[in-house]
């Protein structure tokens, strides 16, 4: 035991003798944190318009203002001609021309019945999919104004409540993924160098004779990561809470464990990939070349994963963030206790003990 | 010149010797581009619905036909517990909750009112507001149509109707690949600038073979350019095999714009990215020094650079952020020109800008490393 002591805390040296590395991993993901928690949204805001109203009636008059009012437009400006329409989506920031035809208001009074026309630019189909629809329900919501409601026949009423998120905040979305993604890359970059560079540098052949055993000496390895992920991890947590203004609904303490067990699995595929890695530069392109973007799709934050293709929903099931994902909604969001997640855990927990023995096999033949 | 030459032989061949290193520069971003872009939709259909139905009349029957036949929603679960429903949304089995009261069909005829209970889980903000309102227009359309039935009349019908027909310019399929390709292709080159170019150059510093090239009579210009060209050489590279090969060939997205337009923006986009990745190895010691700093920008410069969300929803001082990112621009102009067709004039701006990127970054690095190295 006081052999194992004395390697972690040599490991712990290593990792404070030098502060830039030390500065990047406590700086980073605090400022990742910060920057992706408050900038990043699915939402889909201030998307700059064009009008073509050839009306300039009462009707089409009383549409724009609502347009205007929205904070999903702003409109760029008002174009009379219809050749100017090709020019403004190539300039690249037009999103949408919207074009009231001529007669708009007459349409409407004496046939019941007019348009509205909208262009898209369909390059990006989210986007335009999404402002088409919002024009239509603005367009939809002028209709009822000027409908005489009140001797309508069967009328059917909604009412719509929002759960977990009442304010449809993209925080609360954003900030679980950003965790994921940043504590799971964080943690396999930090030790997926650490094995090979003792390879690298010679050092692993006075390692292996020392009297450890093998096992001791990779899991001294990971300790101090596993340490410092955790204090940034709290550190995490509580700018989450007093920042960004997330709530933790359920019990932090299981939060505490169950990212740690993500930390966890992090470190064993850091080891894996350090122990088959020849050099730091093959180690350190493997995690982040190889894993970044993988990681980020994966996660289930930024894409549905219920929407891809069966294959890569299979795909899918082996990146530990999507699991941990899933618990820290559970727990932060929902409230939800353990017998939700036991499900998530014990697969993160599998995904542990296979990676570990993994690295482990792999290290004996090493010593053979 | 001739030591340039002599410098880019070497360095080439260290690239190339290095045999474990090869998939990884080639083959993985290859892999990526094929596959991240299936993965890369947001289109949001098969939305899961439960349904509670405490009426079980036939007008809660066309309801729910109707809803399922909309071809947005998968109806998850069907019973008369709000609460087992509930548990569906807990779980993330459901999105949407559809409560129908007891009396639907009696109020609506007899009272000519009833209310519909929405419940909508909300975590994914988009996806609650594109949900919630795709059920809502089927509600209303079927508030329209027993309307209809009941009216003797239809001409009668006095709602006043806006149809709003919509056009979709530049790829009326809205198939998301073309959208996603470009970009996922763009931050792959850059990947591959950054992370090399930071890695090779604090390598020699870590193993002290730098020391014996600052001794020769190499001059420093010389040795940043032998680094240099072969990173640039393999992003253009890259670039053409994923644009031509992957996105031609596998998502049959050809460009629109002037391929040389895009390439002169390619070339002056490289220089740039790769004065960044120099400009880390300026300032780290070790490798892991310089692949955390390298790690630390290139998620701002992905997520940062309206790859996924859009720059415009961002709030203002993220705006100024993304703007200062040369990936933002570099994705904004090939999408631009490969799927619009924007000329130069379209474009200039994004040039202008990136020529500053390209001279800031670089002057920074060589400045910094004549006080290092």
């Amino acid at each position: 035991m006081r052999q194992f002591l004395a390697f972690v805390i040599k490991e712990f040296y290593h990792v404070f003798r030098d502060p830039k590395s030390m500065l990047m991993l406590f700086g980073m993901p605090i400022m990742l944190i910060l920057l992706f928690g408050f900038a990043l949204s699915n939402e889909i805001k201030n998307s700059k318009i064009v009008i073509c109203d050839f009306a300039h009636d009462p009707a089409s008059q009383r549409i724009i203002d609502k347009i205007e009012a929205s904070k999903n437009f702003e409109i760029k400006k008002f174009l009379y001609n219809p050749r100017q329409i090709e020019q403004a989506f190539k300039e690249g920031n037009v999103k949408l021309v919207i074009v009231i035809p001529n007669h708009f208001n007459d349409d409407l009074l004496h046939l019941n019945k007019a348009q509205i026309q909208v262009i898209a630019d369909a390059s990006d189909p989210n986007t335009a999919n999404t402002l088409t629809n919002y024009v239509t329900n603005i367009v939809m919501d002028y209709q009822q104004e000027i409908t005489p409601s009140n001797d309508l026949p069967q009328k059917i009423n909604t009412e719509i409540r929002m759960i977990y998120n009442p304010e449809l905040k993209g925080t609360t979305n954003f900030v679980p993924g950003v965790m994921a993604l940043v504590l799971l890359l964080v943690c396999v970059l930090m030790t997926s160098v650490s094995i090979v560079k003792e390879k690298e540098k010679g050092t692993m052949e006075v390692l292996l004779v020392s009297p450890m055993h093998p096992l001791m000496v990779v899991i001294s390895k990971a300790v101090p990561y596993l340490f410092l992920s955790i204090v940034n991890l709290s550190v995490i947590l509580l700018l989450s809470i007093f920042l960004l203004k997330m709530p933790i609904n359920g019990s932090i303490g299981l939060l505490f464990f169950e990212s740690s067990l993500l930390i966890l699995t992090a470190l064993s595929l850091g080891l894996l990939i350090s122990n088959g890695a020849q050099s730091q530069q093959q180690a350190m392109l493997i995690s982040l070349m190889g894993m970044l973007i993988p990681v980020l799709l994966f996660t289930g934050f930024m894409f549905p994963l219920e929407n891809m293709p069966l294959p890569l929903q299979i795909i899918a099931n082996v990146v530990p963030s999507k699991w941990y994902y899933i618990i820290v909604k559970s727990i932060m969001i929902k409230g939800l206790g353990l017998s939700a997640i036991w499900k998530e855990t014990l697969i993160l927990l599998g995904m542990t003990v296979f990676l570990l023995s993994v690295s482990i096999n792999k290290f004996k033949i090493r010593l053979g | 010149m001739r030591t340039l030459r002599f410098l880019l032989q070497k360095e080439f061949r260290q690239i190339f010797r290095n045999r474990a290193l090869l998939p990884v520069i080639f083959i993985a971003p290859m892999i990526q581009l094929l596959i991240m872009p299936l993965a890369a939709d947001y289109e949001i259909k098969n939305i899961n619905i439960s349904i509670v139905d405490h009426d079980h009349s036939a007008y809660s029957r066309q309801l729910v036909s109707k809803i399922s036949s909309s071809g947005y929603f998968v109806i998850s679960d069907y019973g008369t517990s709000f609460n087992a429903a509930f548990q569906q949304f807990e779980k993330d089995k459901s999105d949407l909750i559809l409560e129908i009261p007891l009396g639907f069909e009696r109020n609506l005829v007899k009272e000519n009112e009833q209310k519909l209970f929405i419940a909508v889980n909300a975590i994914n903000g988009t996806k609650a507001t594109v949900g919630s309102s795709y059920l809502s227009r089927i509600i209303a359309s079927y508030n329209a149509d027993i309307r209809l039935e009941m009216t003797a009349n239809p001409r009668m019908n006095p709602v006043p109707n806006i149809e709003v027909p919509s056009i979709n310019r530049f790829n009326p399929y809205l198939n998301y690949p073309f959208f996603m390709v470009p970009g996922i292709l763009c931050t792959l080159v850059t990947m591959i600038g950054v992370y090399m170019c930071a890695l090779n150059i604090v390598k020699e510093k870590e193993v002290g073979t730098i020391e014996q090239i600052n001794v020769t009579p190499i001059k420093k210009i010389h040795f940043i350019l032998g680094k240099l060209i072969p990173f640039w050489v393999i992003g253009v590279f890259l670039f053409s095999v994923g644009l031509f090969i992957i996105a031609g060939l596998v998502y049959g997205i050809r460009p629109l714009g002037s391929i040389p337009l895009l390439y002169s923006f390619l070339f002056l986009f490289l220089i740039a990215v790769l004065g960044i990745g120099l400009l880390i190895s300026t300032y780290s010691e070790t490798q892991q020094q310089a692949m955390s700093i390298a790690f630390f920008f290139m998620m701002i410069f992905m997520l940062m650079s309206g790859l996924f969300t859009p720059v415009d929803s961002m709030p203002n001082w993220a705006i100024v952020i993304a703007r200062l990112n040369p990936v933002t621009h570099f994705i904004e102009v090939v999408r631009m020109v490969v799927l619009k067709g924007s000329g130069f004039n379209d474009i200039k701006y994004h040039f202008l800008i990136m020529t500053g990127f390209a001279l800031f970054f670089n002057g920074w690095a060589v400045w910094n490393y004549r006080k290092t190295a």
